[in-house]
Formats: structure tokens, sequence, C-alpha cells
């Protein structure tokens, strides 16, 4: 009977003793304190910084260069199912029918067009990320793999994305994809890797009409400064209130 | 990954219109479908036996036991269409981890482990109890042990605590009528919630989950009690069949209205993307959802069963036109699944054009895990069905049971 | 309390401790600092290679190409979007050569002619322009001003040649309306052609009294469309837009 006292009293101290160790962990977990920022970014400061691009839909001579500049940029797969930047040709014609395409998002140009129809207007529409200022992928993403940054960008965290396509589903402008060797989301980060180095997003470097404007939304002197000043500013889908920051100059209706 | 290219170069050459270039792939696949499809019958499963406890439908009283488990059985299958539909499975428990709060996908975890360890195990534990502390001294072996550890040591089964157990089961049961809601509302959210979809941006897409759920729950335990009395070799309830059917009934005309409601108000409203979705489904979905869902689905069950109320017709024949109803509602609520969530799917968010969709058969996505995933619950109910039998009686029968049997 | 509920109560303590104890050993060290996200996910990301140098880094060894480019039509053109990605070819100039295109599609993907580019933006039909010769047998990609000064006007205004030839107005010559300059052709912007100003202009030829063929359709010219001119209404290129396209 004594040995039993014993042992159950040594059983309830290993008790406390693990119990102790294991609320200690935890409380040393909620304390910690956050890293500063600049053991994340080198000789760059994020809150200084808040980005956004400008299209112009009157300048963009659909040549698809800067499609083609991303996916070698980013190591994009080639296969024409997957961009994260790419080029749609809009023809209207004189009856009022809407014919659009992006025969492997521009990169090797557009055909003649195949239709008998009489145009009435025709022009070019480059897309991306809009990396919006309200975005519902991030809303959705159910474990924090797709976020804002501190200056405005969204990004995928490839290592912490389970693969759920919920981001895909909700992003209203078809941005993203899922890597087909990864197996996870995948979308235009601005050139994030390029912009904190003061460089432009690949896109923009290569564009040769300057159809692509990239700069801040915070009134700083900047190319988008301008941009944003010289023209009348629509972005897509603006119904759905997820606040676009790629802004288009001279977008017509029939865009979606 | 060539598969892969292979298949969407075919789905290429299916495109109509103009669809965004990344959007060839369709995401989520029939696994997505038969998620939402077994926890509806969860959920349906688990309100037919609160009709039992919270509003004393006697009639009804010999699915109790059987619906506890059938909801249990499929509740258990449920994450596994969705683990394995993920890029990544390994990472899933994230999920549990760093919960996005924002995220209705992250409720997931919340949801599901409510339901499960708090409602349904909790229920069936203060149901079986009493049951568990007499088969751990009459049986033996291994099953012994495993009752013993299903009592978790609770040994006291005097009147005063089995009296104890049924106020708890109750009480779990009035927490579990709102859970139910919540678990089956909560997938329809998922994807009521996505603006940029408009087939499935509509704020009755949780409430026409749920009573879709009510239905397939009722008639799934309506089929399983024929085919287990019949197996069994004992005599059909009828009294219990015509009270499922009834219940089917109502849920049914509740559900028809609300996604007819759906219907009329989009039609009415006639948005921006009305167009597109006319095209959609006077194409790709003709058949699964005017034909299947709607004719063979919904309006001819509820007609034979409103038939058999109108007529006095022979226990015989009612008892085949119950079957016949169950069978044909499941084949229907699938695919009402199939039309919302690949539905959703076949077109493009340029409301430009549409695509196409074809179910492979390997793969980790293919109609044989499909299928494997939708035999499984089935596997499940049987081993559960053999461990806490529902009709077994130990030394005191159930009140409840006895008298509705007789 | 019931014997069971205090079973329940110490398997359901001992889940939820169990639970947060793996969930602080599992969750990401930088998880949350900044946001719901992976702080050191972002470092990741730019530690991505850059595959484009930009352009002042081209300019640092080849000046004399930059200073003719950028007196030219291409001056805003960045090198790498003829020669592609070169910022290997910057940190190791031998090792690495950028490319050099030479074959007339590479230059059409631009310059090909293509009507829904915006109008004025040069542009040539790659079966006709000097077939089979490569552009830059020509043009200096680097300074691309035509070699002669253009004879036609449609060197330049494709777009309107296109148009006008499909109209029933293709054969008036451009000079019929508008009078260039000689220095038009050479710098184009600060020597513009002349327009027609007024109603009386389109009346010469359909105007009731004018004296022309009987096939040219004529109006009133002082009360048909009142109060506008012309070409608010017709498009002088192709005057009738609705009309059948006539091939």
């Amino acid at each position: 009977m004594e040995r039993r006292e014993f042992l159950k009293k040594i059983l309830k101290w290993i008790f406390i003793l693990i119990g102790g160790g294991l609320v200690l962990r935890l409380l040393s977990v909620i304390r910690r304190k956050p890293a500063p920022i600049g053991s994340i970014y080198e000789n760059y400061d994020p809150t200084e910084h808040y980005y956004a691009m400008g299209i112009d839909i009157e300048k963009c001579i659909g040549c698809g260069r800067c499609a083609a500049a991303c996916k070698i940029e980013n190591n994009v797969p080639k296969e024409p199912y997957f961009f994260r930047t790419w080029v749609e040709r809009y023809i209207i014609t004189v009856d009022g029918e809407t014919f659009v395409d992006s025969p492997n998002g521009g990169i090797d140009g557009f055909p003649p067009l195949g239709s008998e129809k009489e145009i009435l207007r025709s022009f070019f529409v480059p897309k991306l990320c809009n990396h919006c200022d309200n975005p519902p992928c991030v809303q959705v993403c159910p474990v924090g793999a797709t976020y804002k940054t501190i200056d405005g960008v969204i990004l995928v965290d490839s290592k912490y994305c389970i693969g759920c396509r919920y981001c895909i589903q909700a992003c209203p402008y078809g941005a993203r994809f899922l890597h087909p060797k990864t197996r996870t989301a995948e979308k235009c980060t601005f050139c994030y890797h390029r912009i904190t180095k003061g460089l432009k997003p690949a896109c923009v470097e290569v564009c040769p009409t300057q159809a692509r404007i990239f700069g801040e939304v915070k009134p700083r002197n900047n190319p988008l400064a301008r941009f944003v000043r010289m023209h009348k500013i629509r972005v897509l889908k603006p119904s759905l209130n997820t606040e676009p920051k790629v802004y288009y100059a001279n977008l017509d209706k029939e865009v979606t | 990954m060539e598969k892969l290219l292979e298949q969407l170069a075919l789905a290429l050459k299916e495109v109509t219109g103009y669809i965004y270039p990344n959007e060839i792939e369709l995401h989520w696949g029939l696994l997505i479908v038969i998620y939402p499809y077994i926890t509806g019958l969860v959920a349906g499963a688990f309100i037919l036996a609160s009709l039992v406890k919270v509003f004393n439908v006697k009639e009804v009283a010999p699915t109790y036991r059987l619906s506890l488990l059938t909801a249990l059985a499929f509740l258990l299958c449920a994450p596994l269409p969705l683990l394995a539909h993920l890029g990544h499975p390994e990472r899933s428990f994230e999920i549990f981890l760093t919960p996005h709060f924002s995220s209705a996908m992250a409720m997931f975890g919340f949801v599901y482990a409510w339901y499960l360890l708090v409602v349904l195990l909790l229920e069936i534990w203060f149901e079986y109890r009493k049951s568990f502390v007499i088969w751990s001294r009459t049986e033996k072996g291994l099953k012994k042990i495993l009752y013993y550890i299903f009592t978790l040591g609770s040994m006291d089964i005097s009147d005063e605590a089995v009296e104890f157990d049924h106020k708890a089961a109750k009480f779990i049961t009035v927490i579990g009528i709102p859970s139910a809601f919540l678990l089956h509302g909560y997938v329809g959210f998922i994807f009521g919630s996505v603006k940029a979809n408009p087939w499935w941006s509509s704020v009755l897409m949780p409430i026409v989950f749920l009573f879709s759920a009510m239905v397939s729950g009722i008639a799934l335990v309506l089929f399983l009690y024929y085919i287990i009395t019949l197996i069994r070799g004992e005599k059909i309830d009828m009294k219990c069949m015509d009270k499922l059917a009834s219940y089917l009934l109502y849920a049914m005309i509740l559900d028809f209205s609300l996604e007819a409601l759906d219907f009329i108000h989009r039609v009415y409203e006639s948005e921006e993307s009305i167009k597109i979705l006319s095209k959609l489904l006077f194409s790709k979905l003709f058949v699964s959802l005017l034909i299947i869902q709607v004719l063979l689905g919904t309006l001819i069950p509820m007609g034979l069963i409103a038939w058999t109320k109108i007529i006095k017709l022979p226990s015989e024949l009612r008892r085949v036109i119950y079957f016949i109803s169950a069978f044909l509602v499941q084949v229907g609520i699938f695919t009402t699944r199939w039309n919302v969530v690949i539905g959703g799917q076949l077109f493009s968010k340029s409301l430009k054009g549409l695509m196409t969709y074809k179910v492979e058969l390997m793969g980790t996505e293919g109609l044989l895990v499909g299928i494997f995933l939708l035999l499984l619950p089935f596997i499940i109910l049987y081993i559960l069905l053999k461990l806490l039998p529902p009709w077994k009686e130990e030394a005191e029968p159930v009140k409840e049971s006895k008298e509705a049997h007789v | 309390m019931p014997q069971q509920v205090k079973r329940l109560i110490v398997v359901f303590v001992a889940l939820i401790l169990v639970f947060f104890v793996i969930r602080s050993f599992l969750v990401p060290p930088t998880f949350g600092e900044y946001g719901h996200y992976r702080a050191s996910s972002v470092k990741e990301i730019l530690s991505q290679n850059i595959k484009y140098a930009g352009e002042v880094v081209c300019e640092e060894c080849h000046d004399d190409i930059v200073e003719i480019k950028s007196g030219s039509y291409h001056k805003r053109l960045s090198c790498e979007t003829c020669h592609g990605p070169a910022y290997e070819h910057s940190q190791a100039p031998d090792e690495y050569t950028p490319y050099i295109p030479s074959k007339r599609d590479y230059c059409s993907l631009c310059h090909g002619y293509n009507p829904s580019r915006p109008t004025g933006f040069p542009q040539i039909d790659p079966v006709k322009h000097n077939p089979l010769r490569p552009c830059i047998k020509c043009h200096n990609p680097h300074d691309p001003t035509p070699p002669e000064v253009p004879k036609e006007c449609k060197g330049c205004h494709e777009e309107i040649y296109r148009t006008k030839i499909l109209s029933p107005h293709a054969l008036l010559n451009c000079t019929e309306c508008h009078k260039a300059p000689e220095e038009h052709k050479i710098n184009p912007r600060a020597f513009r052609p002349t327009k027609p100003s007024s109603r009386k202009f389109c009346g010469k030829c359909h105007s009731k009294e004018a004296k022309v063929s009987e096939e040219i359709p004529r109006v009133d010219i002082i009360y048909h469309g009142y109060g506008n001119l012309c070409w608010e209404c017709h498009y002088p290129h192709f005057p009738e837009a609705h009309t059948t396209k006539k091939e």
C-alpha cells in the first residue's frame, strides 16, 4: 500500500513537471517578439512604398513581349495554359458582336482576323494580377499562404500553400493558376524580387511603347503619379469592390 | 505532368467563346462534388435523429440510432475527398495550426471538430454508454477491452446516471440541430460567398444546401432502414416508413421552392452574367440539371410520394414507391452538387465562353477514387453496426424503441 | 457532478492541451509576425534570380549604341525587348551572349500590319514590303528611320491606306485633301499636313451643283446634316462606315 502511494506521488510530480513545462512553452510562443524588418528586407524599407501599375490601352500594340518576358523572368511553365500576364485582343464588329482571343497569351503575336465581319473597333488589353487592395484571394486562403505585403503586393508562399485552389476560384480576373509541378497556386508578383531592388517589373521593362507604367499609389514623384494625373482611369470589374491596383486608361466597356 | 498537359490540350479544343488562358484547367472536380454530398448526408441524417429526441416523433424512433451511426460513418469520410484533391495533402494540418479566420474554408477545422467531437460522438456516447458498460461485462476478448475503453472508465449505470445520460443526449441534440445547420450551411457558404463566380454567389446558397441536405439525409436513412430490415429478415415498420416519407416530401417541397426562388430571382434581376448562365443551362447542364436534377431527382419522387398521400395504396406498393423515390432523390441530390460545383466552373469569369469537364478514370481525382470514397462510408457503417448494433438490446431494452417496435 | 461528465472533461482538456502543444511546435517560427503569413517566405521570394538586367546596366558598356538609340524612334525601347534577358551577360559578358534577332518575323511582331493596333503606329505588310529581305538590311534597328524618305504616305499611314482602298474614296490621292510640306517626311510632328476645314470642301464633289460624275452621291450641302461638319458624321477615309465591304 505504501509503495503504491509513493508511486502515485512520483507520477503526480512527473505530470506537474511536464504540464508546467508545456505551459511555459505555450507562453514563450505567445510572447515572442517579431523579427525586425531588416532581417527580411535588405536595404529596403517596405513601409515607404505602395505599388500599383498603369496600363494605357491606346498604346498597346499587342506584340506580347510582356507575356514572353514574364515567362522567362519568373520561370513560368512554357505551355499555353499558365500565364502570370497575357494580352487579349478585342474585336467589336459593326453588328455589335464582340470576339476576344489570346492565342498563347499573345506571345507569338496575333494571327490575321478569321472573321469576315466588318470591324467597328479593335484593340489589345494586357492583363495580370490586379494586386487588389481588397483581395478576395487572400480573404479565402485557409492557411495564410497568400498574403498582402506591407507595400501592397499580393504574394504566394509556395512552401506553405496546400493546393486547395480556393484562391483560384475566388479571383475574378483569372490571374491565378496551379503550377503543374509544384502543385501550388501561382501568379504575378509585380516581380517583387526586382522592384525591391529598384528595377522595373520585367513586363514593364520590355514594353516597347510604354503601355505599361509601374509606380506607386502614394503621391510622390513617380511615373504612375503622372499617369493617373493625365488619364481617366478605370479598373476591371469595379462592382466587385476588389479595389484593383492595376489602373487602365482608355479601357473599353466590352472588356471584362 | 505530361498527362495533365495532354488533358489541357484536349480541353482547349472544346472551349467555345473566350476564356481567360488560365481557366482551361478545371480545379474542383469530382471529389469536390462528393464532399458536399457526403456532408449533406451527415447533416440530414442527424436532423432526422433529432426529430426523435427533440420533437418526440415516436414513429421514426426505430431509425434513431441508425441515423446517428449513418451520420458518424459519413462524417468520418467527409474530409477524405478534400484531402485527396489537395495539391499538398501532407500540408493539410496547417488548416488546424494557422486557420485564417477570414476564410470560409479555414472554418472547416473548427466546424468539423465541433461537430464530430462535441455533437456526434458525445451524443452517441451518452446514447450508448449504458450499453457499453453492459457489453464490457458480457462480451469477451478484444471486444470487451474495446467496450471498456469506450466507457472511459465511467461504469455507473444506476437509474440516476442513465437518466442523466438521456437528458444529456437530449441537450446535445438541441445543440446539434444548429450545429448540423452550421455544418452544411457552412459548406454552402464556401460556394455562396465567392463573389467572383455569379453561379455560386448567392445568399440562398447555404439555405439551399441545408434543405437539400435534409432531403438527402432522410432519403438515405429511409433507404438504409429498408435494406437493413430486409437483410435482417425483420418486419418493416410501415408507420415509420410512412412518417419518413412524409418528412422527405416536406423537405423536398421546401428545397424545391427555395431553388425555384433562386432561379426566378436570377432571371428577374437579369444581371450581367445572365446570358452566359442561360447558355450554360441549355447546353452543358441541360441533362444534368433540367432532366436529372429537376425531373428525375425532384418532380418524379415528389409526385410519387404525394400520390401515396392522396390515394390509399397497399403497404407493399408504398414500400416500393418509397424505395424508388429515395433512390431517385439520392441521384438527384448528387447531380445537384455536381451542377453547383462543376457547373460553376464550366463558364469563364470573363462571361464570354464555356469550358468542359471530363472525369478521368484513374488518378487521385478520378472516377475510381470517387466510387471508393462513396462506398467507404457504407463499409464504416457496416463496422459501426457490428460494433454498436442499434437493435441489440441489453438486459433491459431501451424504452422508446421497444414501444415503437410493437 | 456525475462521474461520466468528469471523465469527459478530462478527455477534452487533454485533447485541447495536446493540440496546443503540437501546434506550438509545428507553426513556422516567423508566422504571423507582419500579418497572417510566414514572414520568411518574403525572403524566399526576394531571393529569386533576376533575368532582365534593366537598361541602365546596358548603358555602362554599350554607351555608343545607347547614344545612337537615344536619338531614334526606338529611343524608349529597352535593349532587352529585342535582345532578351541579359542579366547573366552583364555579370559575365564573355560567357553569355544575348540574343540578336535577325529574322523578319521578329520585327513584324510589332511592325506587321494588324488592324487592332493603335492608329499611327508604323506598320508594314510583311508579305508585300520588300519580301524575303531581312529588315536589318535596310533598317538599323538602333536607329530605324527609313533609309529613304518614304515616297508614299502609306509608308507611315498604313492603317489609313488600308481603310481607304476599301472605301468609295479609294481612287482619291491623299494630296487631294491634305497638303503635306516636304519637311513632314523628315520631321512628321513639327510639320503637319493640312486638313479640310469647311463643308464647302466636300461640296466640291458632293453638292448638287458640283460638276462631277453622276455616280457620286449628292446632298444639299447647306441643309443635309445641318449644323455639323461633314467629318463629324462621315469618316472621310471610309465615308459610309456601314455600307457593305466591296472587295
